[in-house]
């Protein structure tokens, strides 16, 4: 009985730990976003949401969290789209090497952020293409195309080949399968590959940083913001963009359960 | 519509392995032909040639009168009915079952109104706003039944359609299949392993086994005549007897077995016409052993055997017979209700000459 009572309290101890080891970092900064003085450190001298209010007046966030907001757009459904044909590609026909082809296309997950961006500014630097908004897209479609191949090409499953065959047999041609068969059939693991990489590419700080120039994305900003010194102005971005990320994966549970509950 | 199909001299080659072995095949347009045989017998591999997903290594296959043999399923006059229906799960059953007009660019309203009439033809029209996953299997099955022929087909393949059904459903459905080939008049081609199936649907059934033809007719022929031991033995129960030709003329021969001799009309040897020393095997179903000799008809004695076992069966009495004369194998035979039989108890044997087939022993059953 006793063991029982001790072994339930140090397993529950152990959860709280855990979960105050993960979040802790993150309670703190929105702790000290509301935070009424100069300084996010404690002691907490009261609530205040006037650096909310800061944030929502720099324009210069403003329009960093607008370009983020644009390149996790952009690059997750190019990425999204490119993994998809990929996926269908080697999961539906005989391709030479396709072994090797799989490998390849997953390869770019095993390589340092830092690596690929610098690999980038130096193709960009050689072929004259000047940094923007646009390279750092393309930057996150290099990281994330590997992760939306792999998840969608995972659930391209045997089950579905007759499915085909038949939409086939009634007359489809490629596209019209893909769009109107195997895509939505596939709906759920598309949808979880574009959230993924939405808020991966949200959250990326080092393509971003070095592929960009004048146009910066939210990391990028708030990285600038931090070299003149901790304020709480940052913790109260920060606490927003913390707000975004779970804010997509809320929607993508919300859609992948929904979808999975009714099949 | 409808169409005749034509295969000719088709084989099919995995590696190794021969799916199909010059397999050669004329039907006619509005038959429900059955390709029955065990599994991998190649009765999907020819299926799946028929319907363009595979191509034959060797042959021609011709859909009323169009050589057909590489033109794909799109292209072809044919739809297929899958053995896992294959119906889109994301998809209402209107439009499952209008997907066929869709890609053949009919107006919403206009393929809508179709399909709901092929939904009515299959008594799902109350259903068309559900998707499949809301059906039962068999409700699953008349929906993509309904989706094959809406696009109005020659000729519909259907691919081992009732084998996810249990056996009670699977019997409503073949006579529902049957009715519904009847109305609509096309030519269907039906891939099964289940004889009893078979012979309840079909107008003509193919016997097939290890890539070959063995038999083909209609069933009442495959079943009273076949011209191979597979096929006897695939087609219900059977009891093969081995014995020889002693004496053969133009009408009739004499053959000698362990049970004893008996004349037999030349038209039982099926397969092949009786040579005196010929080796053969009897085929005897049964339901055609009598054991009384009052049974009408001239009838042909083989003895007597000793019950050794025997099991009622509502419709009969399935007992296992030992022949006394010899040491042949045991024999299966079906009594009639009111025959009283016990264990142990030795009964006369008799059958009657037009009821046994007689076919070339292979090295098996010699």
């Amino acid at each position: 009985m006793l063991r029982q009572i001790s072994a339930n309290v140090l397993s529950w101890t152990y959860l709280v730990l855990v979960y105050a080891f993960i979040f802790l970092p993150v309670a703190v900064l929105v702790l000290f976003s509301f935070q009424d003085g100069r300084l996010p450190v404690p002691p907490f001298n009261g609530f205040s949401l006037q650096w909310y209010g800061a944030v929502f007046a720099d324009r210069k966030l403003m329009a960093a969290l607008g370009n983020s907001m644009v390149v996790a757009l952009v690059s997750s459904v190019i990425s999204v789209l490119l993994g998809f044909l990929a996926a269908y590609a080697l999961a539906r026909y005989k391709l030479p090497g396709s072994a090797l082809q799989r490998g390849l296309l997953i390869a770019p997950m095993t390589v340092s952020y830092l690596i690929i961006a610098l690999g980038l500014l130096s193709l960009m630097n050689a072929l004259h293409v000047p940094l923007s908004l646009m390279t750092v897209g393309i930057g996150h479609v290099v990281i994330n195309l590997p992760l939306c191949f792999a998840i969608i090409y995972a659930s391209m499953g045997d089950h579905h080949i007759n499915i085909e065959r038949a939409a086939r047999d009634l007359g489809a041609n490629d596209f019209k399968l893909m769009a109107l068969v195997t895509a939505p059939m596939l709906m759920p693991s598309i949808l979880a590959a574009f959230f993924l990489s939405v808020t991966f590419s949200w959250d990326e700080f080092i393509i971003a940083f070095l592929l960009s120039r004048f146009d910066v994305t939210l990391p990028v900003e708030i990285w600038s913001m931090l070299r003149s010194g901790l304020n709480p102005k940052t913790n109260a971005i920060g606490s927003l963009v913390f707000l975004a990320s779970v804010a997509v994966l809320l929607i993508l549970e919300l859609s992948l359960f929904g979808r999975t509950k009714k099949q | 519509m409808t169409a005749s199909v034509t295969i000719e001299n088709v084989s099919k080659i995995f590696g190794a392995f021969t799916a199909l072995d010059n397999v050669s095949l004329d039907i006619r347009a509005g038959e429900f032909i059955v390709l029955l045989g065990p599994s991998g017998c190649g009765k999907t591999t020819l299926l799946s040639i028929l319907g363009g997903f595979q191509s034959p290594s060797a042959g021609r296959v011709t859909i009323a009168g169009q050589d057909m043999t590489y033109v794909a399923p799109a292209k072809r006059p044919t739809t297929t009915m899958f053995q896992d229906y294959a119906l889109f799960p994301h998809m209402r059953l209107v439009d499952n079952v209008g997907f066929g007009l869709r890609m053949r660019g009919l107006a919403k309203a206009e393929r809508d109104e179709k399909a709901l009439g092929f939904l009515d033809l299959v008594g799902l029209k109350a259903s068309a706003g559900k998707r499949p996953h809301e059906l039962s299997g068999g409700q699953r099955q008349r929906v993509a039944l309904a989706r094959a022929l809406a696009v109005d087909p020659d000729v519909l393949l259907l691919d081992e359609p009732l084998g996810a059904l249990d056996l009670k459903l699977r019997r409503q459905m073949q006579d529902e299949l049957k009715a519904i080939q009847k109305r609509v008049g096309t030519t269907f081609v039906h891939v099964t392993h289940d004889q009893e199936e078979a012979m309840a649907i079909a107008d003509r059934i193919v016997v097939m086994n290890q890539g070959r033809i063995e038999d083909f007719g209609p069933p009442s022929e495959i079943y009273m005549r076949p011209r191979s031991l597979f096929s006897a033995g695939f087609m219900g129960e059977v009891n093969f007897v081995s014995g020889r030709v002693a004496a053969a003329d133009a009408s009739s021969a004499r053959v000698e077995t362990p049970l004893g001799s008996l004349a037999l009309p030349t038209g039982n040897f099926t397969a092949s016409a009786p040579k005196a020393g010929d080796r053969i095997t009897l085929t005897i179903r049964p339901e055609h052993f009598r054991s009384d000799d009052k049974a009408e008809g001239p009838t042909v004695a083989l003895g007597e055997a000793r019950v050794v076992g025997s099991a009622f069966f509502g419709t009969h009495y399935r007992c296992h017979l030992e022949p006394c004369a010899t040491d042949t194998r045991a024999l299966v035979a079906h009594l009639p209700q009111s025959a009283s039989v016990r264990e142990g108890e030795i009964v006369p044997l008799a059958v009657r000459a037009s009821d046994v087939v007689a076919l070339p022993a292979t090295g098996g059953h010699a």
